[in-house]
């Protein structure tokens, strides 16, 4: 891909680029353009009109839902008031006391599969964010058959999840799969035992290699744009000095693509750890006990076993951690983009 | 960077086992989808024996497929189309007004991004459970409910976007044309919409591709008649076996107008992607 030609800054600062010569142009965050003598209530009132309708379907389709969250994790609510939610009876901490308790099977489950999702979420993006640097960095160089390249490497990010989620089941199959053809009986890995993948403790890692699948060219993209941003002068001038390629790597690359790693990392990290369709599409509506995830058990106690309010309080602790995931996700974004725009 | 020698050997190791790692999963879904039923069963090959297109034949009449393709194309254009809408708007008062409430506005369409449809399924389930028991209004199982709740993800995207895209626009743009009497939404549909265009196409894309892969909201908020193509392909599995061939050519139908779309406008979607705003 070409260098950015469209830059996405925040809302708030100007756009720094291609700034019209006139007229002049106030550096004021919160009054971006002065052209004549606008009327302040005019102008207000054309921003409410035209955020309205944002501002009506944000309220019912995030808010609305999050205050309800919020409220429902006290309620027990079961299968049995759930078309006559309202009257669900009050049961204040109970929820979280029943659910949360580490010394409880449910509290149990629960820290164990958070502390798991964690360490899904280190694996599959440490992996992604591996293979989409070597990619970004050979492809950054010029040699024939790069632009193809490039386009193919896309192709994971492009296709529908659930597709090559299947695909990959498919492949992971015991008895007839593509994984076990190759593993078993061409390099005769497992003896005669054709190991289950979707199955036991080996679930956990066929769902890493579909989720690092899907990612890594996420993670690739975002590389490869931040590498188009470093001049090439300082890598020539690095080498007649003598650096070599490692070195240019750690010295160079690295420390220029802080702030776009910073985002890279923060949101696939957010992805993964809220990662639904990967599990569900392979294990299908309950996962292997070694292989469930956080988003997998809420939707579990909500939608398989009718526990309501216990999906509520596991709701309301992960709103919580990514309120605070986000508010540095925000920060990031705000001041990266601020830099960037030049 | 300067190549060396070891650089080019490097380079030629880890793309080609990229190539491979991502081109494995794309043979095997091709390839099954053209081959016999027979041949599906048993071991995996990887030379197919026989090649036929009759998987692509018969999916239709195993499973209404035609209905899930229908389903999927009217919630996912009608929820693209309504959150560009809704987005323009807003994003332009975003990138170029100052009103009261627009940190707060942006702060949240920003963080709701980072939070999952789990958060908002249970929610949103009962608001449309409680909207039918006050009003009488049908949206739990309808496509209409589905479309709303679609929204959640492609809506704060698309505003995002859009307020980034329209930002790098210059505003002497519409200035000029203001001066000259336009209004401000006269210069808004005049002159910063069609600057904007390859901008407005490639959210739209990338907002089509995410509902086109919505697996969640689709598997609780559905029923028989209004099930999208991500669970409608569930019914290739009965109790006993699965239908490999004809999974994998709707696999391949369903995943061609992405991959088609994806490709046609990958330039602006990755410049725009890349330049901060994500997801």
């Amino acid at each position: 891909m070409s260098q950015p030609t469209v830059v996405a800054g925040p809302p708030e600062t100007d756009p720094p680029t291609k700034t019209p010569p006139s007229p002049p142009i106030t550096a004021d965050d919160q009054t971006p353009y002065v052209v004549e003598e606008p009327r302040k209530p005019k102008r207000s009132k054309l921003g409410y009109a035209l955020v309205a309708p944002a501002a009506f379907m944000e309220l019912f389709i995030h808010i609305i839902p999050m205050l309800l969250g919020v409220w429902i994790a006290f309620l027990g609510l079961t299968q049995l008031n759930i078309t006559n939610w309202t009257t669900a009876p009050f049961v204040g901490l109970q929820n979280f006391i029943n659910g949360l308790d580490p010394r409880g099977t449910i509290g149990q489950q629960f820290f164990e599969t958070l502390g798991r999702t964690l360490l899904y979420t280190i694996i599959v993006v440490g992996l992604s964010w591996v293979l989409g640097m070597a990619a970004a960095v050979f492809l950054n160089s010029a040699f024939r058959g790069r632009a193809i390249l490039r386009t193919f490497f896309l192709v994971p990010y492009a296709l529908p999840g659930f597709v090559t989620t299947i695909a990959w089941a498919f492949m992971f199959n015991q008895r007839d799969g593509a994984v076990n053809q190759v593993l078993v009986d061409t390099l005769h890995l497992f003896g005669d035992d054709r190991p289950f993948w979707l199955l036991g403790s080996n679930s956990f890692i066929a769902m890493i290699i579909v989720n690092v699948w899907q990612l890594w060219p996420f993670a690739f993209l975002m590389l490869m744009a931040a590498l188009q941003t470093i001049p090439s002068e300082v890598y020539e001038a690095a080498s007649l000095d003598g650096a070599s390629l490692w070195k240019q790597f750690r010295r160079i690359t690295l420390p220029m693509i802080k702030p776009a790693n910073a985002i890279l990392l923060l949101v696939t990290s957010l992805w993964t750890f809220n990662q639904f369709n990967v599990p569900y599409v392979l294990f299908g509506q309950s996962s292997p006990k070694e292989a469930t995830l956080l988003s997998p058990l809420i939707y579990q106690n909500s939608f398989v076993s009718w526990n309501f309010g216990l999906g509520g309080a596991m709701s309301v602790l992960l709103l919580i951690a990514l309120l605070g995931a986000s508010l540095v996700y925000i920060r990031l974004v705000l001041k990266n983009s601020g830099e960037d725009n030049d | 960077m300067i190549e060396t020698r070891n650089f080019r050997i490097a380079r030629a190791i880890v793309l080609t086992a990229l190539s491979i790692f991502i081109a494995v999963p794309l043979y095997v879904i091709l390839s099954t989808s053209f081959k016999p039923l027979k041949d599906v069963s048993g071991v995996f090959r990887w030379i197919p024996e026989t090649l036929t297109i009759q998987p692509y034949i018969d999916m239709w009449t195993t499973v209404p497929l035609a209905r899930y393709f229908s389903n999927s194309i009217i919630v996912t254009v009608t929820a693209t189309v309504l959150s560009v809408i809704i987005a323009v708007l807003a994003a332009y008062a975003v990138a170029r007004l100052s009103f009261r409430g627009k940190k707060p506005f942006t702060l949240i369409v920003l963080s709701t991004q980072m939070f999952p449809g789990i958060l908002f399924l249970l929610p949103l389930f009962l608001m449309f459970t409680q909207i039918r028991t006050s009003t009488g209004l049908q949206l739990q199982g309808t496509l209409g409910g589905l479309i709303v709740t679609y929204l959640t993800f492609t809506l704060p995207f698309a505003i995002w976007m859009l307020s980034g895209y329209f930002a790098a626009i210059p505003a002497a743009l519409e200035e000029a044309a203001m001066i000259d009497g336009t209004s401000r939404l006269g210069a808004l549909w005049h002159v910063v919409l069609p600057v904007a265009k390859p901008g407005i196409i490639a959210v739209a894309v990338y907002s089509f591709i995410t509902a086109w892969s919505e697996v969640l909201f689709a598997s609780v908020l559905t029923n028989e008649s209004t099930k999208t193509l991500a669970v409608g392909l569930r019914a290739y599995a009965s109790q006993s076996d699965v239908l490999w061939n004809q999974l994998m050519a709707a696999s391949v139908t369903l995943s061609l107008p992405v991959l088609i779309a994806f490709i046609l406008v990958q330039k602006h979607l990755v410049a725009g992607l890349a330049s901060g705003a994500v997801k």
